[in-house]
């Protein structure tokens, strides 16, 4: 039998209802992994309370349905009591008063967080360098960046460390370190998930979702987080239940491919890498409609408007008054605030305030906000125009693999390239999966699949039945190597 | 230059606590006069990834406050975000609402002496309120406090903004105006409007211009005003501060003032910051209120009386005085029992008896009117007997005072203790003569022409016949008597 | 419309946003966010003349919750982080 810490999550909690492990053995078997963190996907670990609610799910006769198995949470999301600081200075200790509503879920359906993980700071970023506690390292590759902002939630499955986590996706989020790790990431419709608890980037983008190492149980972990929440105003959860997909093939299925993402940009061996899998798709009976969106060639700009907008105002409620951290012997208010935030926040998130306020300042909104609002109508628009002849989207992830460690940090235009493939989805507010569909160099490629807006499940069933046709095998070979 | 070289263009913006039960975008209780923060949770206290959620009430309240106001309501309303960094807005950012408010323009008419007037409403919108901040050690003032804290009870309150288009000249009109509109949402239960503990806040924008000219000066934000009357002096001393200013030659600055009632001096506010940029955006956390028209409509045609309509019907159609108006019109509950007094005993007396005697005689108990012994309708039945002279005027406060004590009905109070008025005339031509006989020295006064000595002999009368004989009546007699 | 960021700017933008910046730091952010700013400008060119600016991706109205209260938290957890706690609030330190 495989070590506990290979099996997925649905054959760990089968496992457990089998009465062949028990949760404790489970948790165990993941905090040995995450205590040798050697990507450094952690930011704290939750040992303690995780035992103690392994062994009160073992001694259930009745077991909750997600029966005990472990999950990593994206420092973004706040935790009761234990420390989550979204990859910041700012929140250095910081210990939550509630608990965010997709985590609560989980936790009350059986789940068991066992660490939260590292981030870019505030989810700004791409490959989790901006974290004021250290970048994680790719588990295929520890000269590489994870992609980010949710890096440590991406490393932790790729490395075994947790079997599936949470992540937060606001233009990319989930979806390119999935891809850069070789697992598979989610990113729900705008609304499907809960926000509440999630600390805010750019409000009208963030959505919290899965990793995991198949489709499957990403889809079982989203069942379990989405819904609507009286606590979220935007939440309004998914039309119908998600089913754990099991499509083997794609026979009826229109999938649009969009060319201007597959060409100039995007590198040789990530073309290739998609390129196979869409033949394996129309292998599957899947037909490829080359489908246009115009309007995308704007979505960085607009992307990098709008969320610095969002996040200038989010992010002005970190003021060393009521948490986190506050300078010190400062002589007045206007001090008070400009130390504690120029402490308290990294290169990367003073950029984006700046750029955010700049672009609300009075005689620049209409140019640039207001703007980019309606830029974001058309983009929103292209879509609603692609899926009335096609039912998925395709394109790479990621214009490439992981790139080395440090390499685009001295720029920021070049990293946010990175985004280009996944930003036009957020800005339309529509789910989106990355599978991975094959190496590039040695490193994993990230197939993006997206639909219309609660395609949740079409999407999973086309993730699915590709996954099982491309038969990538989730395991870094430098993991083998150094274990 | 003679006095009236300026007229003055004045507006004014009010905001009004509303009457929920909790906070405009959480659940926690709304109070006053708690310990600090006691009313707090990681909504208004804007922790990380906590979000904001409307309270439908407040939509509600503001709703039929627009109705009172005159105000279209539009079909949809968006809240904005207000950025200015103060330790009393947690988020850095206020929930107001921008270009699309609750409540559109509208009209609202109110009473002055010299007749009714009518003041356009630009708009009202919802927003949260700002938390307390108290400040200690030093002299207890912001700039030389040791420490300032901040108490987080009443931050996320519901306030409804309204803003006055700027057409005011006349500082008492912008008292009489408040004072309406204080009563209106009062009586609609939208706000306390309790001005000291600051449930309701007016500020005025003021600005003076040369009389006739149709351009605008330079304007000035007299902030804060917790009550009519400082309002109204506060706006005399800014428009005399900035006619001074003009009259010298000297130019108007824009700034935020403050007026001190006690010495009647206008302070300049260290404005919050340099140059406001409130970089307003659409909040991306909250969706559009688009109320249900059908209940648009029920709200308005639910809409009770105004005091403002109340006092012009009873002026204009029961005679009352711009003053017993007014003072009748206070509360809805006063409004509503001298109504109904005034269905049995003429409008002018109830309005008298209500506002005098029974006032009178109730406070020393601490009740109001409606929630005394006294019906209405045993009020009414009191004056009619008074107004015929079947009981004297003390023995119909007699009665009064009885029905205060112990209710019951008054003219069965006025057969069973015997105050009904001496309708015999023998009987008090009797009373007179034995006044005269007893009392020589003063009869010999009233003969010398000192008329006030007739107070004397009416007070022996009345405590004769315990309160029976008409004073009136008695003092009539004497007269004859004497003068025979 | 490409702007000019300078200096001035890049200081005013920095005290809306309450962040202290070094000399130093006032020409990179300049520099960087000309940069980005040079990217961004494309979007400027576009005639975008009556298209409705989207706010929300997805159209929803009237979300709204009832007016009944819900726990308040103790005092003493509203405090738990607060840097600076004083007579029973959160302590600003000295303001002017
Ligand atoms: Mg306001
Ligand atoms: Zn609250």
């Amino acid at each position: 039998m495989s070590a506990p810490t290979d099996l997925t999550a649905t054959q760990q909690i089968a496992a457990v209802r089998a009465g062949e492990m028990t949760s404790a053995e489970l948790v165990d078997a993941h905090l040995a992994r995450c205590e040798d963190d050697r990507w450094n996907s952690y930011l704290a670990l939750n040992a303690d309370a995780a035992r103690a609610r392994a062994r009160e799910i073992d001694a259930m006769a009745d077991k909750p349905p997600l029966a005990g198995v472990p999950i990593a949470v994206k420092d973004a999301l706040v935790t009761r009591d234990l420390v989550t600081t979204s990859g910041s200075r700012m929140l250095e200790g910081f210990r939550p008063l509630y608990t965010a509503t997709c985590v609560a879920r989980l936790e009350e359906a059986g789940a068991i967080v066992v660490g939260k993980t590292n981030m870019d700071e505030f989810a700004m970023g791409s490959s989790t360098e901006n974290s004021a506690y250290g970048p994680t390292l790719n588990p295929w590759d520890t000269g590489r960046v994870p992609g980010g902002s949710s890096g440590g939630s991406a490393s932790a499955v790729a490395a075994r460390q947790a079997p599936w986590s949470l992540g937060s996706d606001t233009g990319g989020s989930i979806r390119q370190p999935a891809a850069l790790c070789g697992i598979v990431g989610m990113k729900p419709t705008y609304g499907a998930v809960s926000r509440y608890g999630l600390i805010a980037f750019a409000s009208s983008l963030d959505q919290v979702g899965p990793f995991a190492r198949t489709v499957a149980d990403a889809a079982l972990l989203l069942s379990y987080i989405e819904g609507r929440d009286p606590m979220d105003s935007t939440c309004v959860g998914l039309r119908e239940p998600v089913c754990v997909p099991t499509a083997t093939d794609l026979s009826g299925v229109r999938i649009g491919v969009v060319e201007e993402l597959m060409g100039e940009g995007t590198d040789d061996g990530v073309r290739a890498a998609v390129r196979e899998a869409l033949d394996r798709a129309e292998h599957l009976g899947a037909t490829l409609v080359p489908v246009e969106l115009p309007n995308s060639r704007h979505g960085l700009s607009t992307y990098y408007i709008l969320a610095p907008a969002e996040c200038s105002a989010n992010l002005a409620r970190f003021d060393g008054i009521r948490y986190g951290h506050s300078s010190a012997d400062t002589d007045n208010l206007t001090e008070h605030y400009e130390r504690t935030r120029a402490e308290g926040f990294g290169a990367e998130v003073k950029r984006r305030i700046m750029l955010g306020t700049f672009a609300l300042a009075s005689g620049y909104y209409d140019a640039y906000y207001g703007q980019a609002q309606r830029v974001r109508t058309r983009i929103a628009e292209d879509f609603d125009r692609a899926f009335e002849s096609v039912d998925l989207i395709a394109s790479p992830t990621s214009p490439s693999v992981a790139f080395p460690l440090a390499s685009r940090t001295d720029d920021p235009m070049h990293m946010y390239l990175s985004d280009t493939c996944t930003i036009p989805i957020s800005l339309a507010g529509l789910p989106s999966v990355s599978i991975p569909c094959g190496l590039d160099a040695g490193m994993p490629v990230g197939l993006q699949l997206s639909g219309p807006a609660f395609s949740e499940n079409r999407l999973f069933d086309a993730a699915h039945a590709l996954e099982a046709a491309i038969g990538f095998d989730t395991a870094p070979p430098a993991l083998e190597a150094a274990a | 230059m003679s006095a009236r070289a300026y007229e003055a263009v004045i507006g004014i913006e009010i905001h009004a606590q509303l009457l929920t039960n909790t906070k405009m975008f959480c659940g926690c209780a709304l109070s006053f006069g708690d310990e600090p923060n006691v009313h707090t949770c990681p909504v208004c206290l804007a922790h990380p990834g906590a979000l904001p959620v409307t309270n439908a009430e407040a939509v509600r309240l503001a709703i039929i406050a627009g109705h009172a106001l005159g105000c279209e309501i539009p079909e949809r309303s968006t809240f904005h975000r207000k950025n200015y960094f103060y330790p009393d807005l947690p988020k850095a950012y206020q929930i107001s609402q921008f270009d699309e408010p609750i409540c559109g323009p509208g009209r609202f008419r109110y009473l002055t002496e010299g007749g009714e007037k009518e003041l356009g409403i630009t708009r009202a919108h919802l927003e949260e309120d700002a938390a307390k901040l108290i400040h200690v050690g030093g002299d207890g003032r912001r700039a030389g406090a040791e420490q300032s804290i901040v108490d987080f009870n009443r931050g996320g309150t519901p306030l409804l903004e309204i803003v006055t288009e700027p057409e005011l000249s006349d500082a008492a009109d912008a008292a009489a105006f408040l004072r309406q509109l204080r009563l209106t949402l009062v009586q609609l239960g939208i706000t306390d409007g309790n001005m000291e503990q600051g449930s309701m806040r007016a500020d005025a924008n003021i600005s003076i211009r040369p009389a006739g000219s149709t351009g605008l000066g330079t304007k000035t934000e007299l902030k804060n005003m917790n009550s009519f009357t400082f309002i109204e002096r506060g706006i005399q001393a800014e428009i005399a501060r900035q006619t001074a200013i003009l009259e010298a030659g000297g130019t108007i600055t824009q700034e935020t003032l403050h007026y001190d009632p006690v010495t009647g001096e206008i302070h300049s506010l260290r404005s919050k910051e340099e140059a406001h940029d409130y970089r307003y955006f659409p909040e991306p956390d909250l969706v559009s209120v688009a109320p249900d028209r059908a209940w648009v409509e029920e709200l308005r045609a639910s809409l009770p009386e105004s005091p403002v309509d109340r006092r012009r019907r009873w002026v204009a159609d029961s005679g009352l005085s711009f003053e017993d108006a007014e003072v009748l019109a206070e509360t809805r509950e006063l409004g509503d029992y001298f109504e109904r007094v005034a269905a049995v005993a003429p409008a002018k007396s109830a309005a008298n008896w209500v506002r005098g005697e029974l006032r009178a005689q109730l406070r020393e108990r601490g009740q109001e009117p409606w929630e005394s012994n006294v019906t209405p309708a045993a009020l009414g039945e009191i004056i009619a007997m008074a107004e015929a002279r079947e009981v004297s005027m003390p023995n119909a406060k007699a009665v009064l005072a009885e029905l205060i004590a112990n209710g019951g009905d008054p003219r069965a109070i006025v057969e069973a203790k015997g105050l009904g008025a001496i309708s015999d005339e023998g009987e008090l031509e009797a009373l007179v003569d034995r006044l005269i006989a007893d009392n020589p020295a003063q009869v010999q006064q009233l003969r010398d022409g000192k008329d006030k000595v007739i107070g004397f002999f009416v007070g022996q009368a009345m405590k004769a016949t315990q309160g029976r004989a008409d004073p009136g009546r008695v003092g009539e007699l004497l007269r004859e008597r004497v003068r025979e | 419309m490409p702007r000019v960021i300078d200096a001035d700017v890049v200081r005013h933008v920095a005290r809306l946003s309450r962040l202290a910046l070094t000399d130093d730091e006032v020409e990179t952010m300049r520099a960087e966010l000309s940069g980005i700013l040079d990217h961004v400008d494309q979007i400027q060119s576009l005639d975008l003349a009556g298209v409705a600016p989207t706010t929300h991706v997805i159209h929803l109205e009237n979300v709204l919750r009832t007016d009944e209260p819900r726990p308040s938290l103790s005092p003493e957890e509203a405090l738990r982080e607060a840097p600076r706690v004083a007579a029973g609030g959160f302590s600003v330190g000295r303001m002017g």
